[in-house]
């Protein structure tokens, strides 16, 4: 079996795999790391999404093998848990605006936040609303999710850390 | 239902599984005699409830003890742990179901499935642990579905749109079984609610229940009530085009007032209380329906089409008195239980019998507790879930968690606070009525009028001479010398008294240690939550597109816990409630096989498909229980459908479309537009005898 090499959240990681494996199985079987969810298998629902070399991806369509070398980052790497309460600023939105209800969807949703603030900044509802097509929510009706988004979007853009890329 | 199709179950002919009937009044004889008559027949479409996370089981069968630990995303956890026993022939007392956190449930998690037993045998049988985690196209065809109806309704009216008489049949598609609530839903809650929020007085419900070879239908957001409030709704907009009356006066004219509640309905229901009027009148006001009407009218000067709906519903929640329960025929008890006990800390723990998937129990019910305890809430921990920590509870379902599961939290609590505050009053050597209690602390009461303080100080000075004799007499008959009592000087806090209930040192004479209380609440009977929902759509007839432009909800469920969770059960709810008029549909081929399996064939509502929501409240308390509150994780469900579907018919009803079926997708809202145009006569005809 191929042995496949990748820094997740910081830290450098190795497993044999199959071919066929996917990142999400390998990130949840392997590396136990199960705030990543599957909510279906046709890469609709978004509950699966990650960050790979920065960029927000659906773990269930990529091959682990595929991040050989790559930087991976999910929900449970998200925060900078040495301040901010142990929340990266979109997690604390979500929390503070009621963002999520049965909170399956919510990893894939804050990973896709953060992306989302990434490249736009600070985008408006209508904006994040075209931006979440690939993420599903069957309890919030995304109300409450698409503010959460805008106040995380907000208080990202006010750190340097986390300002969106050019 | 055709005399020539094959059977499914033998103990069930020509398929049909049961019809009940409910009436009150002479509906016959109303519709016989009345001025106006409208008849339709209406579909309410087979819908899966599709929570983000499947089904779920893990079952581990220890070899040495004999137990069975059952882990299994179940809304009922008690339920289904006697289900699974009886299933396997296993003693309760060795079972333990563990419900973890659910990832929703919306009623596709009441059902009790095969995979549960199957898991447990293997696990048995095998000594090995067994999990079964449910794909997403094994849901679409094991997981039980909602809804479901082809409908006959015949409304009689006066000529000034008061409703006199409504019969309807309701046929429900049961699937292949009849499966734990599910013929419930359209034999009891579809059947008992037809009226809606009306008066009307002559009604006749006849439900049959069909069995077809398709996956069962069982309870889903509303459960009955939307496939109800679908047609009610439907029918009091088609009695005002048959009239030329405006809909909001027509559905004014018929509502129960204030006045007349509680109100006993003619099938046997009662409404325990509700002020529709004023909550109809608070959303026009809210949505601004005068100038949504301006909106509408100056659109179609420019050639586009808006269109407004208006939705008032009405359905009961918290379900129910057990003994209703039993005689409906669902084995599985009406009350909730809470036990709260109180640490030597001061903090507390709920153990309740309901079991969250979402509504965020962890919050409210602390909350409630919190507040019967005197203490802050994130001094409260929730336990749900776990049949050996939570030995007795009914589950979640029908919007009841609050209004039976929290009264039981809020007796329980409130027992609890009596009895820290006696041994609080004992501490200060003061009378309960000589204490202030507030942010945590007992403080001796200020005097007030002499004569109190002059009673208050006698009471203390003899309390204190009682605590000499007893310590006198105690050094005499033990040889120990020195019952030390401690007082505070005149406070004594929360904490400190819970902790002398758990150690009993210095407690009232005769009074049981610890501070521990286990509450069943058994509803006396059912609150009915209600609410009004206004739709603005803009529809494109060239592409059947539907826009929703705003949707407007004020929603009365009785005394608000937590607004937040509120508002997000009106947001999820509603959001469901659109995703059934506008998106989905479970479809099934002309061999019957099923044709949707993934969420690539089924249209779950994306954030692109809905609007922001507009929330208001009324709050009319009910009488039924200590909170005054009534469910509200339905109602929004019920709702928003009608709404949607009756300003899409509103927008078109320029182009001569009067029907549409649900869902209304832009295939089959521009057929009708189509049709209309040509000429041709609509799918379904409706008559009206003048």
């Amino acid at each position: 079996m191929p042995d496949v090499t990748m820094t997740v959240n910081n830290d450098p990681v190795h497993g044999a795999v199959e071919g066929r494996t996917l990142l999400v199985e390998f990130l949840r079987e392997h590396l136990r790391l199960t705030g990543t969810h599957l909510g279906c298998d046709t890469a609709q629902c978004g509950a699966c999404v990650v960050h790979l070399d920065g960029e927000a991806v659906k773990a269930c369509v990529v091959l682990a093998l595929q991040c050989e070398g790559s930087t991976v980052t999910t929900i449970e790497g998200l925060a900078d848990t040495d301040d901010r309460d142990g929340l990266h600023p979109m997690q604390a939105a979500f929390r503070e605006y009621h963002g999520l209800q049965c909170g399956f969807c919510t990893s894939g949703m804050v990973m896709m936040g953060t992306d989302i603030a990434r490249r736009l900044g600070e985008p408006d509802p209508a904006t994040i609303r075209e931006e979440l097509k690939g993420n599903l929510c069957r309890c919030t009706g995304y109300h409450n999710i698409v503010r959460a988004i805008a106040a995380g979007a907000a208080a990202m853009a006010d750190d340097p850390e986390d300002r969106p890329r050019a | 239902m055709r005399e020539d199709a094959p059977v499914l179950h033998a103990g069930a002919p020509g398929n049909l599984a049961f019809r009940v009937r409910h009436t009150g009044g002479d509906a016959e004889r109303a519709i016989a005699r009345a001025e106006v008559v409208v008849r339709r027949r209406i579909t309410n479409n087979r819908v899966a409830p599709v929570p983000m996370e499947g089904r779920a089981v893990l079952s581990e069968f220890d070899t040495a003890s004999g137990r069975l630990l059952h882990h299994s995303s179940s809304q009922l956890p008690h339920v289904h742990v006697r289900s699974l026993a009886a299933c396997l022939g296993f003693p309760l007392h060795k079972l333990r179901l563990v419900a973890p956190d659910i990832g929703g449930g919306f009623g596709a998690k009441l059902g009790f499935y095969a995979e549960d037993v199957l898991c447990a045998l293997l696990a048995i049988r095998t000594g090995r642990p067994c999990a079964c985690i449910e794909g997403r196209s094994e849901g679409f065809c094991s997981t039980t579905h909602g809804r479901d109806h082809v409908q006959y309704a015949e409304l009689a009216a006066r000529r000034d749109g008061t409703v006199t008489g409504l019969r309807v049949r309701l046929v429900a598609d049961l699937g292949a079984y009849a499966l734990g609530m599910g013929p419930g839903v359209p034999a009891v809650n579809a059947g008992l609610s037809v009226t809606g929020p009306y008066r009307i007085a002559n009604v006749e419900a006849v439900v049959e229940g069909v069995h077809t070879n398709r996956t069962p239908t069982g309870p889903y957001r509303g459960a009955g009530h939307p496939e109800a409030t679908f047609l009610i709704e439907r029918m009091m907009d088609e009695l005002a085009r048959a009239l030329r009356l405006d809909p909001v006066e027509v559905r004014r004219r018929n509502l129960v007032p204030a006045s007349a509640m509680p109100h006993r309905l003619p099938t046997g229901l009662t409404l325990d209380s509700g002020d529709y009027a004023a909550n109809l009148d608070a959303a026009l006001a809210l949505a601004d329906y005068p100038g949504m009407r301006r909106h509408q009218a100056e659109a179609r000067r420019d050639g586009r089409y808006l269109g407004i709906g208006v939705t008032i519903f009405s359905e009961n929640s918290g379900a129910a008195p057990s003994m209703a329960m039993g005689a409906i025929g669902f084995r599985r008890a009406g009350h909730e239980s809470a036990r709260v006990v109180v640490h030597p800390d001061g903090r507390a723990t709920v153990f309740s019998g309901g079991q969250s998937q979402g509504q965020g129990h962890a919050t409210s019910l602390a909350q409630i507790a919190a507040d019967g305890l005197g203490i802050t809430p994130e001094d409260v921990e929730v336990v749900q879930g776990d049949t050996q920590a939570v030995p007795f509870g009914t589950g979640t379902y029908n919007s009841r968690t609050i209004a039976v599961g929290g009264s039981a939290v809020h007796t329980a609590a409130r027992r609890i606070f009596v009895k820290v505050r006696r041994i609080a009053a004992y501490k200060l050597r003061r009378r309960v009525a000589d204490l202030d209690y507030s942010a945590g602390v007992f403080r001796v009461r200020s005097a007030t009028g002499t004569g109190s303080a002059a009673v208050s100080a006698v009471t203390h000075l003899v309390k204190r001479i009682e605590d000499r004799v007893k310590g006198v007499v105690f050094t005499r008959i033990s040889g120990v010398s020195g019952l030390v009592s401690e007082r505070g000087a005149g406070s004594v806090t929360f904490a400190e008294a819970a902790r002398e209930a758990h150690l009993g040192h210095d407690v009232p004479l005769g009074m049981t240690p610890g501070l521990d209380e286990t509450v069943f609440f058994d509803p006396k009977d059912m609150p009915f939550a209600y609410g009004t929902h206004i739709s603005l759509v803009e529809v494109d007839p060239e592409t059947g597109h539907v826009g929703l432009l705003r949707h407007v909800v004020v929603d009365d469920c009785g005394r608000i816990i937590n607004p937040l969770l509120a508002d997000g059960q009106v947001h999820g709810g509603a959001a469901q409630g659109i995703g059934q008029a506008l998106l989905e549909e479970v479809t099934y081929g002309s061999a019957g096989e099923p044709l949707v399996d993934s969420l690539h064939s089924y249209a779950v509502p994306h954030a692109t498909d809905l609007p922001d929501f507009e929330t208001g409240h009324t709050t009319t308390p009910t009488a039924l229980n200590p909170l005054g509150a009534k469910g509200v994780g339905e109602g929004a469900t019920i709702g928003a459908a009608p709404a949607v579907v009756s300003a899409v018919l509103d927008a078109l009803d320029p182009l001569g479309v009067t029907d549409i079926a649900m869902p209304l997708t832009p295939m089959r809202v521009w057929s009708a537009v189509d049709r209309a145009s040509r000429r041709e006569e609509p799918m379904e005809r409706s008559t009206t005898d003048a």
